[in-house]
C-alpha cells in the first residue's frame, strides 16, 4: 500500500534527520586535573550552539571533580536570558553573542564580567554533490541559486547582513529562517543550494554538507561569552566550570568543534 | 438546544473541576492580554512585516480550506457511504495528521513534494518548484487542516443517515444529482463548521509550514512565523500579534458555533 | 403480465416470486421480519438478491440468472418508494419537494414546479406549497411525500407501511388519498392494516419468513385466509388439518364440525381449514357433558379487553394460539387467570371449513 509506504519513508526520513541535527559525537577524551575539593550541583544555561562541546566539557569536568555535578540546558540565548530573568535557576550562562550577556547583565545577573571564551564566523554550507557549484560568497548572488539564511532578528542573521554590508553583495533568500538550525535543515535535505550559517554547524553535520569558508566570513565574527550567574548557589563550582571551559583543555575541545579563540 | 426539564443532573464539584479547566484556558490568554503595549499596539499589527504576514495567512489559510473542501468532500463521502478494502486503514491514515506533531508532518511533505522529495523531482523536472513558495505553505496547511474537515463531514453524513438519498434516488435522481441537491445541503452544517474549522487550524498552522515551506516575508512567512520570529527581538510585537491570532480565531470559533445554533431556529420560523 | 419478479437473497432467507398486471395494487401483509421491505428495496435497486430478475413492461430491471449481472440503478428503474416517514428533503419547500422527480428527469425549473401543483392539488395540499416540511404535521407531510412519489411519474409506486407513524386521525384523510390516486395504477402497499388491504389493494399477498404464504383477491384472502397470519389480520381462529364429511380433522385427530360452501364438496384426505371468529367460542370450567366435538381442553395465555368485550387467549397445544370472545361478567364469574385449564367451545355453524 503506497500511502503506507510514504509513511513509513517519512519516519525514516525523520530519524535521519533528528541523528543530523544531533550532530556527530566528539570522540574527545581529555582528561582534565583534579582541582579541589569541589561538591554539589550546578546548572548551566548554554546558547543552543554549544550542544555538543559544553556536553563533553561537562562530562570531563564531572570526570575531574567527582562528586560533583553539570545539569545542562540549551536553547536560543534570548530565551535563555528570558528564562533567567524570570528566575530559573542557572548558575553558569554562555551565551552565543555579547549582546545577550550585556541584557542579563543589564538585569543586575552577572557575577563579576563575562569572559569571551571563543568564537565563531558564517560558512557556507553547501549539499555534499555542491549542486550550484559555490565557491565563494559572490556566487551566492548568482541568479538561480537558491540561498537561505537567518532572518535579521536572530544572530546569524544579523552577521549575515554584516558580511553583505562589508562585501556589497547583496543576497535575495528563498528563506529567512527563524534558526540557524533550520537553515541547516533546508541545505542537508537538499531543498536549498546554500546556506549562511556558523562553521561550527558546518562541523557539526558532519558528511551531511560541505563547508566554503569565505574571506569577508571575519567582517561578522560572533563572540561568546560566559559568566557565573548572580543568583547563583554554587558560586565556588560555578566559577570552577567558567574556568575550565576557558583553561586550555576546555580550548581544545572548542577548536576541535570549529570555534576560534576569543 | 433548551434544557425542558428543571434537573440537570450535574453534581455541585463538577462546576469547581470545570471552573479548574476553563481557567487553564482563559488565564493565560488573560495572562498575554495584560502584556500588551496597547499604546503600541496598532502600529505594532500595521508594521509592513505585521500586515504581509497577516494577509498571507489569511489568502493561504482561505486556499487550504478550498482545498480541504475540494479534497476532503469526495474523502468524507467514501469513508461514510462507500465499502471497500482498506476503508478503516485509509480513515487512520487520513486522520492521522491530527495526532502527528505537526513537524513530522513538515518532514514528510518535504520527502514528498521536496526538490530530492517522491513527487519533487518529477515535479521540479516539469518546471513546477513548490519548495520555499506560497504553494508550499498551502500545501502545508492543507495536510494538518483536511482531518478536521474530513472527520466533521463523516460524522454529518452518518448522522444524516442514506435514506434521503435513497428515496431521492428512487424518484429518479442520478447519483451527482443527488449529491448535489440532497446528501450536500443536508449535511451543510457539518461541512460549514469543518470548513470553518480547517481554516482555524490552517492559521495557525507553524510547525509544518517551517519545515517544509521556509519563511520569507510575504512569502512564506505567515502569521505564527512572524511572531515567532518577532519573539526573539521584539516581545511586545511578537504579544500584539498573538492578540490578532486570538481574536482571529475566536471570530472563526464564534462564527462556527453561532451558525450551528441558528440552524434549528431557522427551521422553525 | 406487466410486471414480474422473482429474487432470492441468502442472508436474508428471502425467496419470492410477484407479478402483477397492470393497473393492478397488491397488498403485502405479514409480520415484522417477514420480508415486507426486503421485497421493496429489492424492486427499488437498493437492496441486490443474490439472484434473480425483474421486469416492467418487458423492460428489464436487473438479471442476476445465467450468469448475466444486468444491475438497474434505482433512478432507473421507475420505481418510486414511499416510506413510513415522509422523508421530504428539509432544505426544499413542499413545491420544490414534490418538483425534484421531475426536475431530476430534465424539466425545466418552472414547468417542473407546474407539475408539482398539480399533484399538490391531487393530495388536497396545494395550500402547503411554500411551507417548509418542518412545518407540516405528519399527515401532511406524507400527502406531500405521496404527490412527489407520483410527480416522479412512476411506472410502479411502492408505499412501505404509508399509514404507519400517523396518528388515528390523520390516517383516514391519506387513505381517502391514496384510494383515489392508486386507482388504475401499478402499485405494492407494504401494510399491517387489514383496512387498507380491503380499501386500496385487488390483491392480498401474505408473506412469512421471507416466502409467499397466500395470495388471492382480497376479500376472499381475508375472509376464508389460509395462513395463521391472515386469520389474524381477519380476526379468526385458524385451525389447520384434513378435511372430512363433517369438517376437519387435526393431526391429533380432534374434529372441527363446520359448514362449507353448498356447491363443493370436500375430497376426504384433503388438507384442510376450519376458520371461526372468537365471538363463536365459548368459554367452560372442568368437564362438558352432551356433544365432545368442537370443544377443546386448552391453557389460558392472556386476558385483554376488546371493544366491551374479554378476549381470552388460549394455547391449543400442536392447533397453536385460539382466542374466544366473552362478556366482562362471564370472566369474572368463571374467575378466569391466565394459566387456568379450561374449554373452549365452538358452535359449529359458526365454523367454516375450506381447502386450504
Amino acid at each position: 500500500m503506497s500511502i503506507r509506504r510514504q509513511h513509513f519513508t517519512a519516519i525514516l526520513a525523520a530519524g535521519t534527520l533528528a541523528a543530523a541535527l544531533a550532530g556527530c559525537g566528539s570522540g574527545t577524551n581529555a582528561t582534565a586535573t583534579p582541582t579541589s575539593s569541589l561538591s554539589g550541583e550546578i546548572t548551566v544555561f548554554a546558547a543552543a550552539s554549544l550542544k555538543t562541546t559544553f556536553t563533553q566539557l561537562a562530562k570531563d569536568f564531572e570526570a575531574a571533580n567527582p562528586g560533583t555535578k553539570v545539569k545542562l540546558s540549551f536553547a536560543g540565548s534570548s530565551d535563555l536570558v528570558t528564562q533567567i530573568t524570570q528566575g530559573a535557576p542557572a548558575d553558569v550562562f554562555a551565551s552565543a553573542d555579547t549582546k545577550n550577556m550585556t541584557k542579563l547583565a543589564d538585569a543586575k545577573l552577572v557575577d563579576g564580567t563575562a569572559t569571551n571564551f571563543a568564537t565563531n564566523v558564517l560558512e557556507i554550507a553547501v549539499p555534499p554533490s555542491n549542486p550550484a557549484s559555490i565557491s565563494s560568497f559572490a556566487d551566492l548572488a548568482k541568479p538561480g541559486v537558491k540561498v537561505v539564511t537567518c532572518a535579521s532578528q536572530v544572530p546569524c542573521g544579523a552577521a549575515a547582513d554584516a558580511v553583505e554590508k562589508a562585501s556589497g553583495v547583496a543576497l535575495t533568500p528563498v528563506s529567512e529562517e527563524s534558526s540557524v538550525t533550520d537553515v541547516l535543515g533546508k541545505v542537508t535535505s537538499g531543498e536549498a543550494d546554500a546556506g549562511l550559517v556558523y562553521v561550527t554547524d558546518v562541523k557539526g553535520a558532519g558528511d551531511k554538507v560541505k563547508g566554503i569558508p569565505f574571506a569577508e566570513s571575519d567582517k561578522a565574527v560572533n563572540t561568546y561569552p560566559i559568566a557565573t550567574v548572580g543568583s547563583s548557589k554554587n558560586k565556588e563550582l560555578a566559577a570552577a566550570f567558567v574556568a575550565a571551559v576557558t583553561s586550555d583543555k576546555g580550548r581544545k575541545v572548542l577548536g576541535d568543534a570549529g570555534f576560534g579563540a576569543p | 438546544m433548551k434544557t425542558t426539564t428543571g434537573y440537570h443532573g450535574v453534581p455541585r464539584w463538577i462546576y469547581a473541576v470545570a471552573a479548574a479547566g476553563g481557567l487553564l484556558v482563559v488565564l493565560p490568554l488573560a495572562a498575554m492580554l495584560l502584556r500588551v503595549n496597547w499604546p503600541q499596539f496598532i502600529p505594532l499589527i500595521t508594521s509592513e512585516s505585521s500586515l504581509a504576514a497577516l494577509g498571507l495567512s489569511l489568502r493561504t489559510s482561505a486556499a487550504s480550506t478550498v482545498l480541504c473542501i475540494v479534497l476532503g468532500v469526495p474523502l468524507a463521502l467514501v469513508l461514510a457511504r462507500g465499502e471497500f478494502p482498506g476503508q478503516k486503514l485509509l480513515r487512520s491514515f487520513v486522520l492521522l495528521p491530527l495526532v502527528l506533531p505537526p513537524v513530522v508532518g513538515g518532514i514528510a511533505l518535504l520527502y514528498t513534494f521536496g526538490r530530492q522529495g517522491l513527487l519533487g523531482k518529477s515535479l521540479e523536472a516539469a518546471g513546477i518548484q513548490i519548495a520555499f513558495s506560497t504553494t508550499a505553505v498551502v500545501l502545508a496547511q492543507t495536510f494538518v487542516a483536511l482531518p478536521f474537515l474530513v472527520v466533521s463531514l463523516e460524522g454529518a453524513l452518518r448522522s444524516a443517515g442514506n435514506r434521503y438519498e435513497a428515496v431521492a434516488a428512487t424518484l429518479g435522481a442520478k447519483p451527482t444529482t443527488v449529491l448535489r441537491r440532497v446528501t450536500l445541503p443536508l449535511v451543510l452544517p457539518g461541512l460549514a463548521s469543518g470548513a470553518v474549522l480547517s481554516f482555524a487550524r490552517s492559521l495557525g498552522e507553524f510547525g509544518a509550514t517551517l519545515t517544509f515551506a521556509g519563511s520569507l516575508e510575504g512569502v512564506t512567512r505567515t502569521l505564527p512565523l512572524e511572531i515567532y520570529l518577532q519573539r526573539e527581538t521584539d516581545a511586545d510585537a511578537a504579544v500584539a500579534l498573538s492578540l490578532v491570532l486570538v481574536a482571529v480565531a475566536v471570530a472563526v470559533v464564534g462564527l462556527s458555533y453561532g451558525g450551528r445554533r441558528r440552524t434549528p431556529a431557522a427551521v422553525q420560523s | 403480465m406487466s410486471f414480474e419478479l422473482q429474487a432470492s437473497l441468502q442472508a436474508r432467507n428471502f425467496e419470492m416470486s410477484l407479478s402483477l398486471t397492470d393497473h393492478e395494487t397488491v397488498a403485502i401483509l405479514g409480520p415484522n421480519g417477514a420480508g415486507k421491505s426486503t421485497l421493496l428495496a429489492v424492486i427499488a435497486g437498493l437492496l441486490r438478491p443474490d439472484s434473480g430478475s425483474a421486469r416492467i413492461a418487458g423492460r428489464q430491471l436487473f438479471n442476476l440468472d445465467a450468469g448475466t449481472r444486468h444491475w438497474d440503478a434505482p433512478h432507473l428503474r421507475g420505481t418510486a418508494l414511499l416510506a413510513q416517514e415522509a422523508l421530504l428533503f428539509p432544505h426544499l419547500s413542499v413545491v420544490d419537494n414534490v418538483a425534484f422527480g421531475p426536475r431530476s428527469a430534465g424539466a425545466p425549473k418552472a414547468a417542473a414546479r407546474e407539475t408539482a401543483q398539480r399533484w399538490l392539488a391531487e393530495v388536497d395540499a396545494l395550500q402547503l406549497a411554500d411551507r417548509k416540511p418542518a412545518q407540516l404535521s405528519g399527515g401532511q407531510a406524507q400527502r406531500v411525500a405521496v404527490a412527489r412519489a407520483l410527480a416522479a411519474e412512476p411506472e410502479l409506486l411502492l408505499l412501505d407501511e404509508p399509514m404507519a407513524a400517523l396518528d388515528i386521525h390523520a390516517a383516514p384523510l391519506l387513505r381517502r388519498v391514496l384510494k383515489r390516486v392508486l386507482k388504475d395504477r401499478k402499485a405494492i402497499i407494504v401494510t399491517h392494516d387489514v383496512l387498507d388491504a380491503y380499501m386500496l389493494a385487488d390483491r392480498v399477498v401474505v408473506v412469512e419468513n421471507g416466502r409467499i404464504v397466500e395470495e388471492g383477491p382480497t376479500r376472499q384472502v381475508l375472509e376464508r385466509p389460509r395462513s395463521h397470519f391472515a386469520a389474524g389480520l381477519a380476526g379468526l381462529n385458524l385451525v389447520g388439518g384434513t378435511l372430512g364429511q363433517e369438517g376437519i380433522t387435526t393431526p391429533d385427530g380432534r374434529v372441527f364440525a363446520g359448514q362449507h360452501d353448498p356447491d363443493w364438496s370436500p375430497v376426504p384426505g384433503q388438507a384442510g381449514v376450519a376458520a371461526f371468529p372468537p365471538s363463536s367460542v365459548s368459554v367452560f370450567l372442568g368437564d362438558v357433558h352432551g356433544s365432545p366435538r368442537n370443544s377443546y381442553a386448552v391453557t389460558i395465555t392472556d386476558l385483554e379487553p376488546h371493544g366491551d368485550q374479554i378476549r381470552v387467549r388460549a394455547s391449543a397445544g400442536t392447533d397453536g394460539t385460539l382466542s374466544a370472545d366473552i362478556t366482562p361478567a362471564a370472566s369474572a364469574d368463571l374467575g378466569l387467570a391466565p394459566g387456568m385449564e379450561v374449554r373452549f367451545v365452538v358452535k359449529s355453524a359458526l365454523v367454516s371449513v375450506y381447502p386450504a
